[in-house]
């Protein structure tokens, strides 16, 4: 088991034609994930490497190739668009990539996706990988291994750094899913935290957060009344000076909310592992497990 | 992206927003010359810099205040010629000050209320939200942990915009006159207009006041800009000054570098946002100083990485330099073809700690090998910030 990617997941890849679309396609398939289909708008009926088939449309390759979950790799003045296209296809789940779509396009994608069944993770994200079955983004494969932690994270270089600190240390992974470093997104850490909850192969977690917003205090009171797993926890940019943007369109400290400090306190408050340095994340869940 | 007043009131202006009349001024002629068309308005003369508390601040040259209320086209010429070229410093510049290179000279308003109005973008709710008081003229966080039931809060479907009944339910909310609600829509709307239509995250307007006369005015406004929309507002991408920013930044901004300054000595270069956050807290857990945060993305260049550090090393108050990559989409071998592209070009005089990681990691960690550079080599990231805080000290005190 593992949470919503696996050896079943039949993938499209929105933008296949295009050069990070391609190159990553490629990856993913070498991983062994199983691309089923790709879409660029007026290359429908093109064959991606002579063996996936493009499509105009996400609800063709729907329909011919029955794929349930999509990764969008289509430019930021476009890719709202595309998610709205993936969900209105019916696709289970679809993962964004591109990093740099307007807040104002995000905010009326959100809007949109209320009531809907179709799941989006991301923008802005490296996606989402259960080890040894499926590889949906741009997450270096090889250091990642099959196992029993649920990776949780709005970074993705912080991620690879905590993955490894885990598969060096012998400890896999379940599935680690990267929700993105934009002010708005799809699915939030207590959503995937609850997937972990629920998910019997998980049996620990570890959430890396950083400063902006409030969505790591919202997982971390939720933990409290409903999680038993260990979970142990970093936050990134307790040294970032307040209202300057790190990078991360989310990552700021504005009017004194969004602070690393209030969200370690928060996150120890619910009896998460808080690390001390990004050096220490695995060790200290590892402690945790042990205690 | 910041922007000065007077173009604050140039984008209110274009979307209906009522606010004072007024014009920029960059000579003490055009200052007089502004003031002689609205004559006989009494006028106010107000220097444009981009930090707060010009009010309360002190010119260089000794002359206080950089908002000054005038009778007489003459009397702005003088006060013009006083602010213009001139130092600025306040509370916000830090002891450097800023040089007043404009001037807006605007209508003086007689003030009969202030209120606070701002539209921005709740994270929480994913939607435009309203945060008014009928206590303006303050700071708005100060006045929200002082007093938090005079804090008014509207949220806005984004889908269907803001709707009339909701600009007359502030309306009365903010205390205002049964006579004022048509304009108070009005300008409600021409505000929410003007944070969507510009791909605002804020529009803060403090104070809105109702004038002597009964009018309501936006008299000041700040604005914050979604970065990643202003493709599409290239008019506002225009007003951005660089005078106004670090040239660190400046610098790098123009190499599509995230390049944050600030005052420690121990550079970065690192691949991702996140990652590149903790290398500067682990710097700072060791007890060394940051100098910046720099992220140079997952899909570097060869020339970016060797833009970055060129950057890196031309500041002064660097003395020693970490470079933490994990290679994902960034391939370590690039990366290691950056640093000694620039190694070529400009001379590097404080230590490198180098720490790879990740996609063709060996290829890199032999390239930077045969390379000559003297590179102190990091297993591991808690290795990397030691190593980086020691050369730092070392090179501080020797």
């Amino acid at each position: 088991m593992s949470v919503l990617v696996d050896k079943n997941t039949r993938l499209c890849v929105q933008g296949i034609t295009g050069s990070a679309g391609g190159f990553h396609a490629r990856q993913c398939m070498e991983y062994g994930t199983n691309v089923v289909a790709g879409v660029t708008p007026g290359k429908g009926g093109q064959k991606f490497d002579e063996e996936v088939p493009v499509f105009d449309t996400v609800a063709e390759a729907r329909a011919q190739t029955g794929c349930n979950v999509s990764v969008i790799f289509v430019p930021a003045p476009a890719a709202a668009d595309s998610i709205l296209e993936a969900v209105d296809a019916g696709v289970e789940l679809v993962v964004c990539i591109t990093e740099g779509i307007p807040v104002m396009d995000m905010m009326r994608v959100k809007a949109q996706l209320r009531g809907k069944p179709g799941r989006l993770i991301g923008p802005n994200c490296p996606g989402i990988i259960t080890p040894g079955a499926a590889k949906i983004g741009i997450m270096p494969g090889y250091i990642h291994k099959p196992g029993n932690i649920g990776v949780i994270s709005r970074s993705g270089t912080l991620t690879y750094e905590a993955v490894w600190q885990l598969t060096s240390r012998g400890c896999g992974q379940s599935t680690c899913i990267g929700i993105g470093g934009d002010p708005i997104n799809g699915m939030s850490h207590l959503d995937a935290v609850k997937l972990f909850n629920d998910d019997p192969q998980t049996e620990a977690m570890i959430l890396i957060g950083e400063i902006g917003g409030a969505a790591e205090e919202e997982a971390a009171a939720w933990i409290k009344e409903n999680c038993d797993k260990p979970v142990a926890a970093f936050i990134a940019g307790a040294t970032a000076p307040p209202g300057r943007r790190m990078g991360h369109a989310g990552a700021i400290v504005s009017g004194g909310m969004g602070t690393a400090a209030g969200k370690i306190d928060a996150l120890k408050a619910a009896g998460i592992a808080v690390a001390e340095t990004p050096a220490a994340i695995a060790d200290t869940l590892i402690a945790r497990m042990k205690a | 992206m910041n922007i000065h007043e007077y173009q604050a009131k140039e984008l209110l202006q274009r979307f209906d927003v009522a606010t004072t009349r007024g014009r920029v001024a960059s000579t003490p002629d055009g200052a007089e010359q502004i003031a002689c068309e609205m004559a006989p308005a009494e006028v106010v003369v107000k220097a444009q810099i981009h930090a707060g508390g010009r009010g309360k601040g002190t010119f260089a040259n000794g002359f206080k205040g950089g908002v000054h209320v005038c009778k007489t086209p003459a009397e702005v010429r003088e006060v013009a010629s006083k602010m213009l070229g001139q130092t600025l410093v306040t509370h916000q510049t830090g002891q450097s000050g800023r040089v007043v290179h404009k001037v807006l000279v605007a209508e003086a308003a007689h003030i009969a209320r202030e209120i606070y109005f701002a539209i921005l973008l709740d994270r929480a709710t994913a939607a435009p939200l309203i945060v008014a008081s009928s206590e303006g003229g303050v700071e708005i966080e100060a006045l929200a942990a002082r007093a938090p039931g005079k804090i008014i809060r509207e949220r806005i479907n984004p889908l269907a915009g803001l709707q009339p009944f909701q600009s007359r339910k502030l309306t009365k909310q903010l205390g205002l006159a049964s006579s004022q609600l048509k304009a108070a829509t009005k300008l409600f709307d021409g505000l929410y207009r003007t944070f969507t239509g510009l791909d605002c995250s804020m529009v803060e307007i403090n104070p809105l006041v109702l004038s002597t006369d009964d009018k309501l005015l936006a008299l000041d406004a700040k604005f914050n800009f979604d970065d990643n929309a202003l493709y599409r507002h290239p008019e506002v991408a225009a007003m951005r000054d660089t005078a106004e920013e670090d040239p660190r930044e400046v610098e790098a901004s123009r190499h599509g570098l995230n390049y944050v300054g600030l005052d420690g000595n121990i550079a970065c270069l690192v691949n991702g946002a996140g990652l590149a956050m903790a290398t500067m807290d682990i710097i700072k857990h060791y007890g060394g100083n940051p100098a910046n945060f720099l992220d140079v993305g997952g899909s570097a260049t060869e020339e970016q990485v060797t833009e970055a550090f060129k950057i890196l090393v031309a500041d002064k108050r660097v003395e020693a330099i970490l470079v933490n990559i994990f290679g994902g989409i960034a391939q370590c071998d690039v990366i290691a073809h950056g640093i000694i592209g620039a190694a070529k070009t400009v001379k590097l005089d404080v230590p490198l700690i180098v720490r790879l990681e990740g996609t063709n990691v060996e290829k890199g960690k032999q390239l930077l090998q045969e390379s000559g550079l003297t590179i102190i080599p990091a297993d591991d990231l808690a290795d990397a910030a030691q190593k980086a805080v020691k050369a730092a000290k070392e090179k501080h005190t020797s």
